[in-house]
């Protein structure tokens, strides 16, 4: 065999090793979502097949008193944690929103391409920024700043969670929402010009129109994060079990449950199942987002086509 | 007033609100920046900077180490699974159920990541909690990204070098591990250097895994050893992890410094990885925007 024979042999060998390892490490990262969610489903199932309880008390009940035993018969109603979360995640998005989408037509319509050069990497900045520092700041800072403001009694509430939470989620939709408005093609904007409309007029009416689809994923990206933020939240909501029945009151998200309370519950009682169950609510949630992502972008594609 | 009088007012009002909304929302992140260093660094004594057990530098190491570790074990997996996304998948259902995993994966709440970590690296592996458990959770959330950043490098490279490799007679393997991979490793080492400033900050992943305790000793280089700094099988808080233990610990006199001063060391830290990545691909931009 000569040396060139040897050489081919080899590359083939090597070729079809690599291929192989590529392609396990491929299809094994596809599976650690599935593996997560899979041990997720062995832990929360529990709650309802070792200790009896039924969906609909989970999802609705507010009667949260769990036992910290293996035998259970207490309650599992995270009503009280479902509410927190929506409600908080609410107020986050209704105070990010319009702020949000002023930056992003500011920086796309607007400002000169200089300006937004600046602006745009300052505000991809943010997305960086530990969440531990916002509720940190949210909690030295932003509580005595409410507690001169509204009635409230500790400071610690849902409007001071939704506040941290808008601030984090500001970037997220800010940036998603300017390069879908980036993509407008310029020829719509300059047709909607040439028709005699004003810069409001084409905003309106051309640029969001057309840029709804980025907007909307940048918004269910937001709310993703909102709803998966554990310890800023934590530090400002009070973690109070109690439905949010007030902006100034604290009250309990799904996560911050799990975080105050993961540490101590007993390994296979019925107060860590449950709260395997709430993380199991949690995946499912993000993994549906992503679902609604893909659903709302194989729509806009479908009509760009036409 | 005519109809064109109210539109270019209409016009001007609503200019003005997107201004003001955005210079609004510009001025208070810069705000937030500012005061986290400027309040962090003025609350700051010579005892936090210290090596020691009542100083942060224990901490500033393990949040490193424990980041470190985590690339390691996200580029050796992402980075494969990334080529395997650009050169070896067919594109169909596969690629698409890939994808779709990679886009869960990097939207799922870390908490619940932690949770995982927990379950899967402490409890059934039956160790204390340590530094190595922590590090593979936040290799899980930085997975996705590493991955995501090798696939849009290895696509983003011009047909011409694939063709010229394999016209040469080299195989496709040859061809990624010689001429692709060498070409986008700038890329690569960009996305990098982004995970790495998202795992400095990640604290609710490793509340279950990494520990809140950190007892070493700056003396003891013997790596099996609970105390040696550099031993991954031992519990290590950082420093994000300290700031969420500081807002309860009423025994430390001196929390609220020590936490502002965490929180602006953190914040130094990531913007300045940040920026670096930035710059880095500003740099290749500039570089490589010659020949597409």
């Amino acid at each position: 065999m000569n040396a060139i024979e040897t050489a081919v042999l080899k590359a083939h060998r090597n070729e079809k090793a690599a291929r192989f390892f590529i392609t396990v490490c491929g299809i094994g990262m596809a599976l650690v979502p599935f593996l997560i969610g899979g041990f997720l489903l062995i832990k929360g199932i529990d709650t309802f097949t070792l200790f009896g309880h039924s969906l609909g008390e989970f999802l609705f009940s507010g009667q949260w008193d769990p036992s910290d035993t293996a035998e259970g018969g207490g309650s599992v109603g995270a009503g009280i944690y479902i509410s927190g979360s929506l409600v908080t995640c609410a107020l986050a998005l209704l105070i990010t929103l319009p702020l949000s989408i002023a930056t992003a037509i500011f920086m796309t319509e607007i400002a000169k391409p200089r300006t937004r050069r600046l602006i745009q990497p300052a505000i991809e900045l943010f997305t960086g920024i530990p969440s531990v520092v916002y509720g940190w700041i949210g909690m030295t800072v932003l509580i005595p700043f409410l507690r001169l403001f509204f009635p409230m009694p500790f400071g610690f509430s849902v409007l001071a969670a939704g506040i941290v939470l808008a601030v984090m989620i500001f970037p997220t939709i800010t940036t998603m929402a300017a390069d879908a408005m980036n993509a407008v093609p310029k020829q719509w904007r300059e047709a909607s010009y040439g028709l005699g409309a004003t810069r409001w007029e084409t905003i309106a009416h051309v640029v969001l129109p057309a840029a709804k689809g980025g907007i909307f994923t940048g918004i269910i990206l937001g709310l993703a994060r909102a709803l998966g933020e554990a310890l800023a939240v934590a530090m400002v909501i009070g973690q109070m079990k109690e439905f949010p029945t007030s902006l100034f009151l604290p009250a309990s998200t799904l996560t911050t449950a799990i975080s105050a309370d993961m540490g101590g519950a007993m390994e296979g009682g019925e107060y860590s199942a449950a709260l395997w169950t709430m993380a199991l609510l949690l995946f499912v949630l993000s993994f549906l987002f992503i679902f609604l992502i893909h659903q709302l972008n194989s729509a806009t594609n479908l009509k760009g086509k036409a | 007033m005519n109809s064109v009088q109210q539109k270019k007012r209409a016009d001007n009002i609503m200019t003005g609100l997107f201004c003001a909304g955005a210079a609004f929302a510009v001025v208070l992140l810069i705000g937030f920046v500012g005061f986290v260093i400027i309040q962090g660094f003025g609350h700051m004594t010579m005892s936090m900077l210290s090596f020691s057990p009542t100083g942060l530098g224990n901490m500033f190491f393990n949040t490193l180490y424990l980041v470190l570790l985590a690339l390691i074990a996200s580029t050796i997996t992402g980075v494969p699974a990334g080529i395997f996304l650009a050169e070896y998948a067919k594109q169909g259902r596969v690629t698409k159920w890939v994808r779709m995993a990679v886009e869960t994966l990097a939207s799922l709440p870390s908490i619940v990541v932690g949770l995982f970590g927990y379950l899967a690296f402490i409890v059934m592996t039956g160790s204390q909690w340590n530094l190595f458990a922590g590090s593979l959770a936040v290799s899980i959330l930085t997975l996705p990204l590493v991955t995501s950043v090798t696939e849009d490098a290895l696509r983003n490279l011009p047909d011409s070098y694939r063709q010229g490799s394999l016209g040469l007679g080299a195989s496709h393997w040859q061809t990624i591990w010689r001429v692709l991979l060498p070409a986008c490793f700038p890329r690569i080492m960009t996305g990098l250097i982004m995970a790495a400033g998202r795992g400095f900050g990640e604290a609710a992943a490793l509340m279950f895994t990494a520990g809140m305790s950190t007892d070493i000793d700056w003396n003891n280089w013997d790596i099996t050893s609970s105390s040696c700094p550099l031993n991954p099988f031992r519990p290590g808080e950082t420093l994000a992890l300290h700031i969420w233990a500081l807002r309860t610990e009423a025994l430390q006199p001196d929390a609220f410094q020590a936490a502002g001063a965490s929180s602006a060391i953190l914040m130094v830290l990531v913007v300045s990885f940040s920026l670096a990545a930035r710059y880095l691909s500003w740099r290749i931009d500039k570089k490589m925007g010659g020949n597409r």
